[in-house]
């Protein structure tokens, strides 16, 4: 089984400063690949993106599920949201973003959410970020500044049947990751991948069912 | 922006503010697409959505004639009812047009489809 690679239009996506779907991307894709039929079988309503940069696997799940769900994607990078706009006209499916930081404003999604995405800033970096490139990859001395804002609430954006797909680094420190929430939700490494001196992970999390 | 991502933004983020939902909605520019209706799909979303919040929005942009006050309780088997909600909930996108804080009256602009929430640091 094969699903198509969202058509993009990468010049558009160079001219405006917008993350250019790279080798995490696709690995992310493919982790959501790997799982599609488990996840269809969740028969999940609601996508939520954070962070959707040029708006590629937003694209790829809502194309996976049929089109049968409804994708939300948010960005603090005006260019990214039009191009993630724009992307999803290329394949002819409908995503609705939201210019705002993480999930803020979106407090009536929580508890509502099927599948949450999010392919943070991991990259340990020493200065603060200026300019809307080094916004998709800066992560602060852990890599993990942006990420850590978030992490706190992932229990409560996610439905009580709801997974969360998380791209990590290395050195972000995994094991650490996998324990978060670990009374709420059971962690997983989905996929791991060496791309020269990057060593990345797709993290799984998934509600556990109240007993 | 369709009706239904309005009835999951709030202004909550604000210093100060508790309530902020639902966004006041107005709007200069609208585009209806038809959305292939989907009643499986429609009868999930709805327990999800807040009704007078759609309801509040839908009369905000002229739409709410065909919607009841309430949502009534045998809205799952009223067919009609929910081909009108799918129609309001996913044909609609707001292009032009603003979302209004109820509490400080601030506004966020939706500019071609994409409602802008983001503030300074220090309004927050």
């Amino acid at each position: 089984m094969s699903l198509p690679t969202p058509q993009y239009r990468l010049s558009a996506i160079r001219a405006h400063d917008v993350y250019e779907p790279s080798e995490d991307t696709f690995l992310l894709i493919d982790a959501i690949e790997k799982d599609i039929k488990e996840i269809r079988k969740r028969d999940p309503k609601i996508v939520l993106e954070i962070g959707c940069g040029s708006g590629v696997v937003s694209t790829f799940v809502n194309q996976a599920l049929g089109g049968n769900v409804t994708s939300l994607a948010t960005d603090l990078n005006p260019h990214a949201l039009d191009i993630t706009l724009e992307t999803a006209k290329l394949n002819d499916i409908k995503i609705d973003v939201v210019r705002t930081d993480l999930d803020s404003g979106l407090e009536n999604l929580r508890g509502k959410v099927d599948l949450l995405l999010f392919n943070p800033p991991y990259v340990p970096t020493e200065e603060e970020p200026k300019s809307n490139i080094e916004l998709t990859y800066a992560g602060g001395k852990t890599g993990r500044s942006t990420l850590d804002r978030l992490l706190p609430r992932i229990p409560d954006i996610l439905s009580p049947s709801g997974v969360f797909y998380l791209v990590a680094l290395h050195s972000n420190d995994i094991p650490m990751l996998l324990k978060q929430h670990s009374d709420k939700m059971q962690s997983s490494i989905s996929m791991e991948r060496r791309c020269g001196i990057e060593h990345l992970y797709i993290l799984k999390f998934v509600k556990k069912l109240n007993e | 922006m369709k009706l239904l991502t309005h009835n999951f933004v709030s202004s909550r983020f604000l210093k100060d503010v508790k309530g902020g939902y639902p966004l006041k909605l107005s709007a200069q520019k609208i585009e209806t697409k038809d959305v292939e209706f989907n009643e499986e799909f429609i009868k999930n979303i709805i327990p999800k959505c807040d009704f007078s919040a759609l309801r509040s929005a839908c009369e905000s942009i002229n739409e709410a004639a065909n919607l009841p006050q309430t949502l009534p309780e045998n809205w799952i088997e009223n067919e009609e009812l929910l081909k009108e909600l799918h129609r309001l909930l996913f044909c609609i996108d707001i292009i032009e047009g603003e979302l209004q804080c109820p509490d400080t009256a601030r506004i966020f602009p939706i500019k071609q489809g994409i409602p802008n929430l983001l503030v300074e640091d220090e309004q927050k």
